[in-house]
């Protein structure tokens, strides 16, 4: 790894104050190494030893610069939520914490009623600033959520089942009853999607422009929003469902199916990457931890279950139902069902999801989903009368940067990121289940013997080639019968040979190795006389 | 209890008025960037493919002289200055932001082949065929340069007569004396009709001298022995000489790390050498087809440009084996002479079809556009932000530039089919004596046949 921590006098033992910061640094640039460091040894190549050093250390001064700016330089800090005495934090409720906040964060907390128009989906923008609601009965509305202005809403009198935001608030996707429409922030109708037909999800994969969609049929399509061309189409074969994921990670989309199985698909490949069965019963909901580690998932049969992405195992079990699951920036996780939404919270850093918070609602409230706001401590809450919106300290991130998500952005900002965006965006063949393969060398594959079956079938496939053949009628009495069958079985037995001869040759060697081998076992006295002998040179 | 909620005050992440620069907030964090390495490479192709849209290395030519331009010198004080010689003794100044003749030296008999131009700048030595060594009054350049026409043809300060026909001139770079290669090296100083000094390894001619930069009297020497020899103005003889299988026909000493210098050998390659230890090679720079004629180095010491007998004009990294770059045109014939620029921006050639001509140094670089009140101005500075840029996109590139699309891209150049056949023949040619090498060593006892490698292999002895 990188660069060594540096004694700035010369010698001597420093204050311990700085051996706090400089151990606190060392644990920070962990994180901006992205990884261990190369094995330089195996090199033989001087030249490129010496490169790739320079390269190292170069790393680590880069990773020890961004561990000081993170030290130094953040303009916030995070939310936390401490309970004191015998109060327990998931006992505090939403009306205490406003009580104990600043006027503007307790804005964030509220619920907007609207009985009449079915249960609402919300989907946020990356950098959390705008919010896409719509309702089960055809109301779509897009909401600045900073002064809380409605931009615009529109009725479209047929079923919505799911709204997405495309790369930024101008526009946005809803999947209505026959097919998915785009619209504009105007609430202009853009594009009417037809291939995808009658959508029950939608996910927008953000680095790469693609709209992927899940409908009755279980058909999964994507569809490039730039250029409008259909990437990829797949029929899952494992029937209607309604549980779609984009892991952020890895732009790998997972679906939960009606058996308990979860699989995950890529744009390049009409078969799954991954099915692994995770419940007994259906599965109800699916969500992803933004490192791309985790995932949680939660059955109808009342588990809610924390896999690790790495080993494909499960991390922990938790019984309860969830409706809906969602993972926050820093890690927390929201499970909704029926009118209670529970926070739990990983604090001891080992994966053992516990209790943080928890929101009771009117009862008659359905939950539909839940979905953390970026870079804020606040949670969505789509119900069945509406949307609400929670406090949960610690939930966000707290420091943003400029260039990947700015919540305060201009127009004009905007319309640079979306230019460098589309500059940067990624072809559907670099979605795959590590992304940091990219770059790396291929490990050559080992040349795989054909197995006994292929090998028969490529004889056959010969064989019937040759057989094939039209023999030319000769004249002048050389059209014998006989003659025609004797090529005819001399060009067969030909076209069996090589398969043959390797059989022979592998057969030999097998017969050679066993011969190697069984001379070293001992036989008794008695037998002795029946041992092979070794032939004389 | 205790509760903190992250709060953001508009004002505070929001400039105050519109004449303020917009505020810009960062957190390296990798958690917020997923598929980091995709888009890199993403951003690498596109730098790779833009790269090749802005390569137009080819600036301009200078007209002007009737025969082949046999040599060329730069003036240390002065950026746009270029002087050259051609095969008829015409020797001319040129304004290269101009692209014009400022001023004609006329006075040589025959071929001028050595140009140098002395430390303060004010001097032009020339050396040719005619046995002559001619020292000329640089004209001073002033703000009404612009205004003045190519006949200024002027008289030479000193004409030296010496017995043998010159071959080589070089100045020292801080200092006084000159030295030319003949029949032996002379050392001459400026007011002297005749050499102070003179040194002799061998009855063979000498055709390149040059001094070293930083050591005011160490100087090499190429001669027709196929040796290179250094020697010390402070000793009465020669230093040291190394011979190697084919001649040598000029060197450049690295500015930047003084105890290095390369060589321009005929058999088409350049070898690098430590003055300090010549039995073997630093490295063999690979490329060119036919026998390179000139070599100079970038005042940065990173690389280094040489011209070539097969028309072509490549640009080395001073540590690489095969060449960054290589320029060539219809109209360009052999190349006789090349120079670097002092600001590391531009290289010029002369070659045999009478004509000089200028190049960009970085194919794809965006250099300024020089007006005719900024004549003084050999390029506009880039604004700091189209800098980082540039250096972004080059440090991507470098990351990503052994993957097979990116790879394509940046290596492809385009070459004449005559160079193109050439290259694959003799890539045939050395594929099948290097087969044949392996295979004879294959074939004997381990350890009869020992490989030299190619740094070593092309030198025959080291002499003190």
């Amino acid at each position: 790894m990188g660069a060594k921590e540096e004694n700035g006098d010369g010698g001597g033992i420093r204050p311990p104050i700085e051996q706090e910061i400089s151990k606190e640094l060392d644990t920070n640039m962990k994180k901006y190494l992205r990884g261990e460091g190369a094995n330089l040894e195996i090199l033989k190549d001087k030249k490129l030893k010496g490169q790739l050093a320079l390269r190292e250390e170069l790393y680590g001064k880069s990773a020890k610069a961004a561990a000081k700016v993170e030290k130094w330089l953040m303009p916030s800090e995070g939310g936390y939520l401490e309970a004191e005495g015998v109060e327990k934090t998931w006992q505090i409720k939403q009306e205490a914490i406003a009580r104990e906040v600043d006027i503007l964060s307790s804005r964030n907390q509220y619920d907007i009623v609207l009985p009449e128009l079915g249960p609402y989906t919300l989907d946020f923008t990356s950098s959390g600033r705008y919010m896409a609601a719509a309702g089960r009965k055809g109301h779509l509305a897009v909401v600045d959520m900073k002064n809380m202005n409605l931009i615009k809403e529109i009725q479209v009198r047929e079923t919505v089942r799911d709204v997405v935001f495309l790369h930024n608030e101008l526009f946005f996707a809803a999947a209505q009853k026959k097919y998915p429409y785009i619209y504009n922030r105007d609430g202009t109708e853009l594009h009417c999607l037809k291939e995808h037909g009658a959508v029950l999800k939608l996910q927008f994969l953000r680095n790469h422009f693609l709209l992927v969609s899940i409908n009755k049929f279980g058909q999964l399509r994507y569809q490039d929003v730039t250029m409008g061309e259909i990437v990829g189409n797949f029929r899952t074969g494992l029937g209607r469902t309604d549980v779609m994921r984009v892991n952020p990670f890895n732009g790998v989309v997972s679906l939960g199916h009606s058996g308990g199985t979860v699989t995950m698909w890529k744009p390049t490949t009409a078969a799954p990457l991954i099915k692994m069965l995770c419940h007994q019963g259906p599965v109800s909901a699916l969500a992803f931890h933004p490192n791309g580690h985790l995932m949680a998932t939660s059955g109808k049969e009342c588990k809610i279950k924390i896999w690790d992405l790495r080993k494909y195992e499960v991390l922990q079990t938790l019984p309860g139902h969830a409706k809906t699951l969602d993972f926050s920036q820093k890690g927390l996780l929201a499970v909704g069902t029926g009118s209670f939404v529970q926070i739990l919270g990983d604090f001891s850093g080992s994966h053992n999801y516990s209790r943080y918070m928890g929101n009771s609602m009117v009862k008659g409230y359905q939950i539909g989903k839940v979905s953390f706001r970026p870079y804020e401590d606040v949670l969505g809450i789509g119900h069945s009368m509406g949307w609400s919106s929670i406090l949960v300290p610690g939930s966000g991130e707290p420091n943003f940067d400029s260039w990947v998500a700015n919540p305060f952005e201009t127009s004009k900002q905007r319309r640079e990121k979306e230019v460098r965006s589309l500059l940067d965006k990624l072809p559907p063949e670099t979605i795959m289940l590590n992304p940091s393969k990219i770059g790396t060398v291929r490990e050559a594959k080992k040349k795989e013997k054909p197995t006994k079956q292929e090998r028969e079938a490529e004889m056959e496939a010969a064989v019937e080639a040759v057989k094939g053949f039209v023999w030319k009628n000769k004249t002048k009495g050389r059209n014998k019968p006989s003659k025609k069958a004797k090529k005819k079985q001399e060009l067969v037995a030909k076209a069996k040979r090589p398969f043959l001869d390797q059989q022979l040759k592998g057969e030999q060697s097998l017969s050679t190795k066993k011969q190697k081998l069984s001379e070293e076992v001992e036989l008794p006295a008695s037998l002795q006389r029946f041992a092979r002998k070794k032939p004389t040179a | 209890m205790k509760v903190k909620v992250i709060s953001r005050s508009t004002d505070e992440f929001t400039r105050e008025r519109s004449q303020d620069l917009q505020r810009v907030y960062h957190n390296y964090d990798p958690n917020l960037r997923p598929q980091e390495k995709a888009v890199e490479y993403v951003r690498a192709l596109t730098a790779a493919k833009l790269e090749k849209i802005f390569a137009r290395p080819f600036i301009g030519a200078l007209d002007g002289h009737r025969d082949g331009v046999s040599c060329m010198a730069k003036n240390p004080n002065y950026l746009k200055g270029f002087f050259s010689g051609s095969m008829d003794g015409d020797i001319r100044l040129w304004d290269i932001a101009n692209r014009r003749t400022v001023c004609q030296y006329s006075g040589h008999q025959g071929a001028v082949r050595g140009l140098t131009v002395s430390t303060d700048g004010r001097i032009l030595v020339s050396c040719g065929t005619d046995c002559t060594v001619k020292l000329w009054n640089v004209p001073v350049a002033t703000l009404t340069d612009s205004d003045d026409s190519t006949d200024n043809s002027s008289e030479p300060l000193a004409v030296y007569v010496w017995k043998n026909a010159f071959w080589a001139v070089d100045h020292q770079w801080e200092g006084d004396l000159f030295a030319t290669a003949g029949a032996q090296v002379d050392i001459w100083n400026h007011n002297r009709s005749q050499p102070i000094n003179s040194f002799q390894w061998g009855t063979d001619t000498v055709i390149s001298v040059r001094f070293n930069p930083a050591e005011p009297n160490v100087l090499a020497t190429t001669a027709s022995d196929r040796s290179i020899t250094l020697y010390d103005l402070r000793m009465s003889s020669p230093a040291r000489k190394v011979i190697m299988r084919t001649k040598s026909n000029s060197i450049s000493w690295n500015p930047m790390e003084p105890m290095n210098f390369t060589a321009a050998n005929e058999d088409c390659n350049c070898y690098s050498y430590d003055s300090r230890k010549l039995d073997e090679a630093k490295c063999v720079h690979m490329g060119h087809e036919s026998a390179v004629m000139d070599i100079d180095y970038s005042p940065t010491g990173r690389e280094f440009v040489t011209g070539s007998y097969d028309r072509t004009i490549r640009i080395f990294q001073y540590n690489g084996g095969r060449s960054r770059e290589i320029y060539h045109t219809k109209r360009m014939q052999r190349v006789f002479c090349v120079k670097f620029s002092c600001d590391a921006s531009y290289v010029i050639s002369g070659s045999d079809d009478t004509n000089l001509r200028l190049w960009k140094a970085k194919a794809s670089e965006q250099l300024g556009v020089v007006s005719i009140f900024l004549s003084r101005v050999f390029a506009v500075t880039l604004h700091p932000r189209e800098q980082r840029k540039h250096a972004y996109h080059e440090a991507v590139k470098n990351r990503y530039k052994h993957l097979p699309e990116i790879k394509r891209i940046v290596r492809h150049r385009h070459l004449p089919k005559p160079i193109y056949k050439a290259a694959s023949l003799r890539r045939t040619m050395m594929e099948a004596e290097r087969r044949k090498a392996e295979r004879r060593k294959a074939h004997s006892a381990p350890g009869s046949i020992v490989t030299e490698p190619v740094r070593k292999r092309r030198i025959i002895k080291e002499v003190e």
